[in-house]
């Protein structure tokens, strides 16, 4: 089991798109198979032909088509011409050997993403592949679903297969890889057995240098702050979150986190039986930076007016508009050749850093933020931590999600858990299995 | 390692897409003449004397063809910068000559500084409720603007015809056309010899409102992002888009409504049918090439209005059927909607 790591863009999806055919290369060769059946070419024309040599590719967005059942994604993924009834038998097959619960006859869409996951899987896998690829799959799986995942892979591996995983999270690797090779500038950085570095080596080949570590804020005591939100559910005390804080909010998707954070934005209206109280000029950072924060093929400049749209005077002032897009791109080190390029020439972490910028310019009170650093390289993520804990420092009130457990755990002063629309919060000192636990709701601690 | 998906910006500049649309449009109405077995070399000369040859062909026949060009060509920009599309102008255009026609005839002994604008006002009253059909339809029922108001063309030519031979036939009841509007209904000549019309200094003025409204105004601004990225424009930029792509569609259906008017007003002084050679469906292909934006709208109308212009001199002079120049106009959309990676 190897493990693939890299900052964003140092070409580790693209590596394993060329090797499953999706890309072309320029140059290189790529082998599958050992002495008995060699397939040395220079380069793979299709993913059809990936498939036919054993190679299975799990991609970072799911594939599966919604309206198909289960059993005719599978089908389609494995290039069977079978359908109907005997694809499904064939189907059953398959789960089974795969050890993979799944109902072939569910349509895909009502699956939850878990077991939507699950399917994207067993249809890398249904066509006897021996060479599995997995590009970030853990994104969006709580922590005993990881472990599922893992357990499958480890069978899999045991099996004689052979798995790629790729990966942001340096704790992953350590959990589940026997080798790692680290990617720098789409060139090999580091690689070997897992047991001969620390984390500290594999962050250090990943950016260069050693990172800084992420600081711990010191946590004052905000309970006499000014309350920003109160979140009251129908029959309980409500939350009240205060100037100040960082609370982060760690939840599975689709649990109605994001319709609770929008809600709390002034973007949709409000989640029946929950009554929100919000006091204060509110910032909100949406999920998707690119369909949702920033008009790809407008200016910097008009993008900076977008976010403000609700503040500026009927007669627009571009001059002062373009000195506001500057100061965000100038104090949030966003690398761009000026502020009058289409948003959409930046890479994803300037993108973020101007999102960001553009947000915390008008000095909000309450800042909302949904998986601000999505896709986000170390550095990246670090830059947009530092940002939230400043804007907490200036006194305001940050409420972030995140569906990574670990950015949520290190940067929030108080942790609340959201599952089926319920949302408790625990203690800041709760242990990751509890957390874990209280987001798949197996349990409820009482508050 | 997320991949961005976001439009990237065109590989050429929006200008030399224009240029190229254009010159392709012209080279495909070469190769059909030549194919076709036209002398080439004297149909496009018989095509240039009747759009720039001579005064006349400028003052009175090109610019007086620019004029429901460039309004129409305005209208559609209007609703295609909301993200709306507009294909229903030819019917909103019908609508704004009906009711200019009504009160035009009607306002007979009033002064012109009454009669004239509110023949106008008609049209645009008239275009605006054209439009609150589909418009109602899309903000209730999601139905699309583009089958909606493209149906209510055909409804609005047979009104046309219900007109001219119903309520608004000439007093004569010969033949199926309006009496003539009231003098002072009518838009003054800019030249006494020349058919040019005061209605150009109102699509030009409109033409500077529009950029002015567009590059300026925050409204303009919010009007751009809701039909660039709805979902952007509402969570960022908190504008509620529904009000905006409606009050659009409206003000295009206006427009267009008011370009009808001001071809009764200023040219044809009575009703009839096929008052329009599809000057609804020309000025899409006007406002494309203009790459929706009112100055370079401006440029695109006056080439069209030319190809209109040549086209019946070229019919006259060289034998060609004047519909050859739907060959360019057809291109040119062809080209323009490829260049743009996305059709809104």
């Amino acid at each position: 089991m190897h493990a693939l790591l890299g900052e964003n863009g140092a070409g580790k999806t693209t590596l394993m798109r060329i090797a499953y055919g999706l890309e072309i290369p320029d140059r290189g060769e790529i082998e599958v198979g050992s002495e008995s059946r060699t397939a040395s070419r220079e380069r793979l024309a299709s993913p059809r032909e990936a498939r036919a040599l054993g190679i299975g590719m799990v991609h970072q967005h799911f594939t599966s088509i919604p309206a198909f059942t289960v059993a005719e994604n599978v089908a389609l993924a494995a290039g069977w011409r079978e359908t109907g009834r005997r694809a499904m038998s064939r189907a059953r097959e398959v789960i089974d050997r795969l050890g993979l619960p799944l109902d072939p006859g569910a349509v895909t869409r009502d699956l939850s993403v878990q077991l939507r996951q699950r399917l994207e899987i067993v249809q890398a896998l249904a066509a006897e592949a021996r060479v599995l690829l997995l590009d970030e799959p853990t994104a969006v799986l709580a922590p005993p679903e990881v472990a599922e995942l893992v357990n499958v892979i480890r069978r899999f591996a045991a099996q004689g297969g052979a798995v790629v995983l790729i990966t942001h999270k340096l704790r992953e690797v350590a959990l589940v890889a026997d080798r790692v090779t680290v990617l720098r500038d789409g060139r090999v950085a580091l690689t070997g057995s897992v047991g001969a570095f620390d984390p500290r080596a594999l962050s250090a080949a990943m950016i260069g240098d050693d990172p800084a570590l992420a600081e711990t804020r010191r946590v004052s005591d905000t309970a006499e702050h000014e309350p920003r939100i109160s979140i009251a559910p129908a029959d309980q005390e409500p939350i009240v979150l205060r100037a100040g804080e960082i609370v982060g909010v760690a939840a599975v998707e689709g649990n109605g986190q994001r319709e609770l954070l929008r809600a709390i934005a002034g973007v949709d209206s409000s989640p029946p039986g929950l009554s929100l109280t919000v006091s204060g000029s509110v910032a909100f950072i949406p999920e998707d930076r690119t369909t949702e924060a920033l008009i790809g093929e407008f200016t910097l400049v008009e993008n900076q007016a977008l976010g403000h749209l609700d503040r500026l005077p009927r007669w627009l002032d571009w001059g002062a508009i373009a000195r506001d897009a500057d100061a965000v791109i100038r104090d949030h080190d966003v690398r761009t050749t000026g502020s009058a390029v289409a948003a959409a020439t930046l890479s994803g972490g300037n993108q973020q850093k101007f999102v960001l910028g553009r947000a915390l310019g008008r000095d909000p009170e309450i800042v909302i933020a949904e998986n601000p650093t999505r896709g986000l390289d170390i550095r990246a993520t670090g830059a947009v931590h530092g940002r939230l804990r400043e804007a907490a420092g200036r006194g305001a009130c940050v409420l972030v999600h995140s569906s990574d457990l670990d950015e949520v755990i290190a940067l929030a002063d108080r942790l609340l858990v959201m599952h089926a629309g319920v949302l408790q919060e625990l203690p800041r000192v709760a242990s990751r299995s509890a957390i874990g636990d209280a987001m798949l709701g197996l349990s409820r601690e009482p508050r | 390692m997320t991949t961005v998906a976001m439009p990237r910006a065109a590989p050429l500049g929006g200008l030399a897409r224009t240029v190229i649309a254009f010159g392709l449009g012209l080279l495909a109405l070469v190769l059909f003449l030549a194919v076709a077995g036209f002398d080439v070399a004297a149909s496009l000369e018989a095509l240039w004397r009747g759009a720039f040859g001579s005064r006349y062909a400028i003052l009175s026949a090109t610019l007086v063809r620019a004029v429901p060009l460039l309004i129409l060509g305005l209208a559609f920009a209007l609703g295609a910068r909301a993200g709306g599309l507009n294909i229903g102008m030819e019917g909103q255009f019908a609508a704004g000559a009906i009711a200019a026609t009504w009160v035009g005839v009607s306002v007979a002994g009033a002064p012109a500084a009454m009669a004239l604008p509110a023949t106008l006002l008609a049209g645009v009253i008239a275009g605006a409720l054209w439009m609150a059909v589909p418009v109602l339809l899309r903000a209730r029922f999601g139905v699309t603007e583009v089958i909606s108001t493209l149906l209510l063309n055909f409804v609005a030519e047979a009104a046309v015809s219900w007109a001219v031979s119903g309520p608004l036939q000439e007093s004569a009841r010969t033949y199926p056309q309006s009496d003539p509007i009231a003098l002072a209904a009518r838009l003054p000549r800019l030249l006494p010899t020349e058919r040019i019309h005061l209605g150009l200094v109102v699509a030009l003025l409109l033409a500077i409102g529009m950029a002015v409204f567009f590059h300026r105004t925050r409204a303009g601004f919010a009007l751009k992002a809701a039909g660039a990225a709805p979902e952007a424009a509402r969570i960022v930029g908190r504008v509620r888009i529904t009000p905006v792509v409606v009050l659009a569609l409206l003000g295009s259906g206006a427009l267009a409504g008011l370009g009808g008017a001001v071809e009764v007003s200023g040219v044809s002084h009575a009703l009839y049918q096929r008052l329009s050679p599809g000057y609804g469906f020309t000025a899409i292909a006007v406002a494309l090439l203009g790459r929706l934006r009112p100055g370079a709208i401006v440029i695109a109308a006056l080439l069209f209005g030319a190809l209109e212009a040549g086209a019946g001199a070229m019919q006259r002079d060289a034998g060609v059927p004047a519909v050859a120049v739907m060959v360019v106009q057809a291109v040119v959309l062809l080209a323009m909607v490829m260049g743009t990676r996305e059709s809104r």
